[in-house]
């Protein structure tokens, strides 16, 4: 499947007429439409709330968040406010009248916003463009931390947030939440239908522990059809052939090598491995 | 882009994040237009406490010159910052009493909490510029979609 983060920048790519096809793609606004839906859940908001949105394109997932209580939006109408790098994909949303504020920046240049500005941050389909670095000068990490240590920063204590994004490799997948954590949030990785051509991958995030019990687990307490794979601390056992060079599993082990290489191995004695007394 | 989002957002050059004069942004030349919304009193409750009304006032004052489309007395000026009570009519008796579990009583907006709407989430800056306090980088803003693209040396 063709990426289009490989083939141009993301000002360039959605040009008008890709902004166009973007936005009135039946199947592209359904699709973000039910992930809209799937981050609100997971950012679970119960008043109307000041929302970031990362890569907010022509509006569609901002169209939801305006969205009241009745129209199937949790804790709404929410205020929004929406950056993008693509002036034609703005261009699209003011035509479309959307309510919330756009902006015209780039998510790799940081966050513009004082400490503890928003409630909740959204993404859709955005932050795999950060993976790549235009200039020489930048670096996909350099944009990834700028962005993260910003989204932070003006997150409210307590405020999540929620990047749906499309991974190219679990390198990028692992690359990205681990900026994240570096930027100090809790983090976590949702995917749904996992291994399909329809992958989704939700980056949810947490400021400082607000109301949630334990770790970043507890965000998907409750939901339905959501298996939790690993804990974040969790213990794992020492892998096989890592034992200590030198000590005595790891002289038994070589010993047993060398016999079966047919080399001439002094027996095993209740001596074998242990460290001399200093006298000696 | 609403006042309400000028009350948050700060220059993005790298070397204003300490900067305390980086916030908030002066608006230069700017045409304001007021797009009429609904009034939502459980977000401006939401918001109250984590507003700088220095601040607000002082982007109210440079934006009130430029004002064309209504009269400057559309802008309350605020004596003070005003609490949650102070928005629902009826105050302090209708916070208690839905405090004391009595019947639930549908809240009325005061005359405040309209004024607030009005300025923090109807009026817009249209065109115009955003200047930083401290490096004094100017950025411009079109249809109200301000531009904070940085060349690469600021960022």
């Amino acid at each position: 499947m063709s990426r289009p983060e490989d083939i141009l920048p993301p000002d360039l790519f959605y040009n008008d007429s890709e902004s166009r096809k973007y936005t009135t793609s039946s199947r592209i606004q359904r699709i973000q439409n039910d992930m809209t839906h799937r981050a609100l859940s997971l950012l679970d908001l119960h008043s109307p709330s000041l929302i970031l949105d990362v890569g907010c394109g022509s509006g569609l997932s901002g169209e939801i968040l305006s969205n009241t209580e009745e129209e199937g939006t949790p804790g709404g109408p929410h205020v929004w406010i929406g950056f993008d790098i693509s002036s034609s994909m703005l261009g699209v949303a003011l035509e479309k009248e959307v309510e919330g504020d756009l902006f015209l920046a780039d998510a790799g240049q940081g966050v513009p916003f004082r400490p503890g500005t928003f409630d909740a941050a959204i993404s859709i389909s955005a932050i795999q463009w950060l993976c790549n670095a235009e200039t020489s000068e930048d670096s996909p990490l350099g944009r990834l931390s700028r962005f993260f240590g910003g989204l932070y920063a003006s997150l409210r204590r307590g405020g999540r947030a929620v990047c749906q994004f499309y991974p190219k490799n679990d390198e990028q997948k692992k690359m990205v939440s681990q900026a994240a954590i570096k930027a100090g949030f809790g983090a976590g990785l949702l995917e749904d239908d996992e291994g399909t051509k329809n992958a989704k991958t939700y980056l949810v995030l947490t400021v400082g522990g607000g109301d949630l019990d334990g770790d970043i687990t507890g965000v998907v307490r409750g939901m339905d059809g959501v298996d939790v794979m690993a804990r974040p601390g969790a213990v794992r056992g020492a892998k096989r052939g890592q034992e200590a060079k030198g000590s005595k599993v790891w002289i038994l082990k070589k010993k047993e090598q060398m016999e079966r290489k047919g080399k001439v191995v002094k027996a095993n004695s209740k001596y074998t491995g242990r460290k001399r007394r200093v006298q000696f | 882009m609403k006042l309400l989002t000028l009350n948050f957002l700060t220059c993005a050059v790298k070397t204003c994040k300490s900067s305390p004069a980086a916030f908030p942004l002066h608006p230069r030349d700017a045409t304001l237009q007021v797009v009429e919304t609904e009034l939502n009193l459980a977000f401006l409750k939401n918001m109250l406490p984590r507003l700088m009304w220095d601040e607000l006032r002082v982007v109210a004052d440079e934006v009130c010159g430029f004002l064309l489309s209504f009269p400057p007395p559309c802008f309350p000026c605020f004596p003070f910052p005003p609490t949650r009570s102070d928005l629902v009519v009826g105050g302090e008796a209708g916070a208690a009493a839905t405090a004391e579990g009595e019947e639930e009583v549908e809240e009325v907006p005061s005359q405040t909490a309209q004024d607030l709407h009005r300025v923090l989430l109807e009026t817009t800056v249209h065109e115009g510029k955003l200047v930083c306090g401290n490096c004094g980088h100017e950025y411009k803003v079109m249809e109200g979609v301000p531009n904070f693209l940085l060349p690469g040396h600021l960022v």
